[in-house]
């Protein structure tokens, strides 16, 4: 790939929405074509070639995943797009939709087709008021163009797909919180097993996926896994990747590049063209509100899945916030966390309980008001929310308080010594 | 139940989508969302006829709706100002856009202005981190916001 060709951003635009477009600029529909003449299990294998990692926050195959679908079953099975894009800081997906939503139906019509589901939904959180309507109008040009419904390209093979708004839950985001919600009832997760594959939409075998991970489909259908493999510049780890980075940089935005062909310093100074008002950098969050954080010190890490792990943190949704010198670190854990503690669904007491606790201890700290104990007993919450709630939320809320209180003390320490805000 | 209060169009518009679910409940957050559009919250009586149409205990919608924040429990403004203060916005001086709207008009987040034309709240994330700070004004987005902006918005509104 040419470092000026990209799959989705060079068509983050207006004039690429348009099915007409679509068709004449971008080989619309011809990958669902192609696919629908394909064995299902071919289909199968080039995604697994392909070492597409689930692009919404878990990482997970997706040609693995698509291969715990039962090849028969009693139920319906169904293939939901996942399009809550609810981690903060992650804003891609809606670009997707807004520009090129037919990228994404069919990318759909091709997953389905393989997992041989004859219904699917887009579930899509309740703001993007306007994305919903898009994707409507997109999905009806599919429609009336015979690249959805009934005998899809006269292939005898039929798929229907509606359009399922959220209605503000950040747990929705979670597959199984998201499958009761898309089936009507609180978006509170389910205890796994089962996993989706074996009973998730309305009992039925299925498949959940990321946004731009079946945007990808009809490249890695039309030119081939491997080829979408050798996009990626590390093993097991396919295609480009569409960063966001948010906060104190010059440009923020959605950056396209290669996986794993960048590091966090690269985007933070090449690409976004360094701090705002040339600052110091203080922290970096590489992958949405709940990866640990980082310092100024690490960021000579390869913004992908492993070598953020390798250092104890995570690619998540690729989500990058920047955070400058001047911005008081415990002030941005309080807002974190009343995030967390605000969108806890309240099932799991360890979470439900100790998000509210890791609030306001962390509150009173920013206030002046905190105890010379209270970082060890933040530490002892967040090492009890974590690993013992039913899905990632606990996780999600406890790794931020580990590491910024293990990264930042000195700045803790200065509140609760201090009796106030240094900065302030 | 006596007369109906929500709308013929309402009612054709699930009709429509029943089709797409193989369930009745999975319309219970489309139904809500139809109704709040009709009705710019949803009273009592509403979640009761929404209950009512897909055949589920009032204490049901009741246990979905308040599970979801879009859902108005409660009467809101003519203009709902929500104001994302999650990371990328709180960054980018979500807080100032707050306390401005606080001073102008004369309310604390979370209330509506006497006449009824404004409600101001804290929004988590709106997933428009890229042009922070950011805010739905109803169903639209304004993004990258300074003050001065969002005073410009607010005076030329009705």
């Amino acid at each position: 790939m040419e470092m000026s060709e990209t799959l989705f951003a060079q068509y983050f635009n207006e004039e690429s929405r348009p099915l007409d477009f679509y068709l004449k600029e971008m080989g619309g529909y011809t990958a669902s074509k192609k696919a629908l003449s394909m064995n299902q299990d071919d289909i199968i294998a080039e995604m697994k070639k392909s070492n597409m990692r689930g692009r919404g926050g878990a990482g997970f195959p997706t040609g693995m995943k698509w291969g715990f679908i039962p090849k028969q079953s009693a139920k319906a099975k169904y293939l939901v797009c996942n399009a809550d894009e609810s981690e903060p800081g992650t804003f891609k997906d809606r670009d997707i939709m807004r520009y090129t939503p037919h990228l994404l139906i069919e990318g759909m019509v091709i997953g389905a087709y393989a997992i041989g589901a004859n219904h699917g939904y887009i579930y899509i959180r309740g703001e993007y008021t306007r994305e919903a309507k898009l994707l409507d109008q997109a999905i009806q040009e599919a429609y009336d163009a015979g690249c959805l419904g009934k005998n899809i390209h006269g292939t005898g093979f039929s798929f229907d797909l509606t359009v399922h708004r959220g209605a503000g839950a950040y747990i929705c985001g979670e597959e199984t919180g998201l499958l009761n919600s898309l089936e009507g009832k609180r978006g509170e997760p389910r205890v796994k097993p089962p996993f989706p594959a074996q009973a998730g939409a309305f009992g039925g075998p299925t498949i959940v996926n990321n946004v731009e991970t079946l945007a990808a489909v009809p490249y890695i259908i039309n030119r081939g896994g491997e080829w979408f493999s050798n996009l990626g510049k590390l093993e097991k780890s396919g295609g480009t990747r569409l960063f966001c980075v948010s906060g104190h940089v010059k440009k923020p935005g959605v950056y396209e590049l290669p996986a794993g062909s960048v590091t966090l310093r690269q985007l933070i100074y090449d690409h976004c063209h360094g701090i705002l008002g040339d600052k110091k950098l203080k922290a970096v969050i590489p992958g949405g509100s709940s990866a640990p954080v980082l310092t100024a010190d690490e960021i000579d890490v390869v913004a992908d899945i492993e070598p953020l792990m390798k250092i104890g943190t995570m690619l998540g949704s690729a989500a990058i916030v920047v955070v400058s010198e001047d911005y008081c670190v415990v002030k941005l854990l309080a807002r974190i966390t009343r995030f967390y503690a605000h969108e806890s669904c309240g099932q799991c007491t360890p979470c439900r309980e100790g998000c509210k606790w890791m609030e306001d201890i962390i509150e009173r700290i920013e206030h002046g008001h905190g105890r010379e104990e209270d970082l060890a007993m933040l530490l002892d919450i967040s090492n009890n929310i974590a690993g013992k709630t039913l899905c990632a939320l606990g996780d999600a809320a406890a790794g931020p308080v580990m590491s910024f209180v293990k990264k930042f003390r000195a700045d803790f320490e200065a509140h609760i010594r201090g009796g106030k805000c240094p900065s302030a | 139940m006596g007369k109906k209060l929500l709308s013929e169009k309402f009612y054709k518009s699930m009709e429509k989508l029943e089709s797409r679910y193989p369930s009745k409940v999975a319309l219970l957050l489309p139904a809500l969302h139809a109704a709040q559009e009709e009705w710019g919250w949803l009273p009592p009586e509403i979640l009761d006829e929404v209950g009512a149409y897909i055949d589920v205990h009032p204490a049901q919608v009741r246990e979905v709706a308040s599970f979801y924040t879009m859902y108005n429990l409660k009467p809101v403004g003519k203009y709902h100002l929500k104001i994302c203060t999650n990371v990328a916005c709180c960054l980018r001086g979500s807080e100032e856009l707050v306390e401005h709207c606080e001073k102008k008009f004369g309310i604390e987040r979370g209330e509506t202005t006497p006449d009824k034309r404004f409600t101001v709240v804290e929004e988590e994330c709106l997933g428009a981190c890229g042009t922070a700070p950011a805010m739905m004004l109803n169903d639209d987005y304004h993004e990258s916001l300074t003050v001065s902006k969002l005073d410009q918005l607010l005076d030329h509104l009705e």
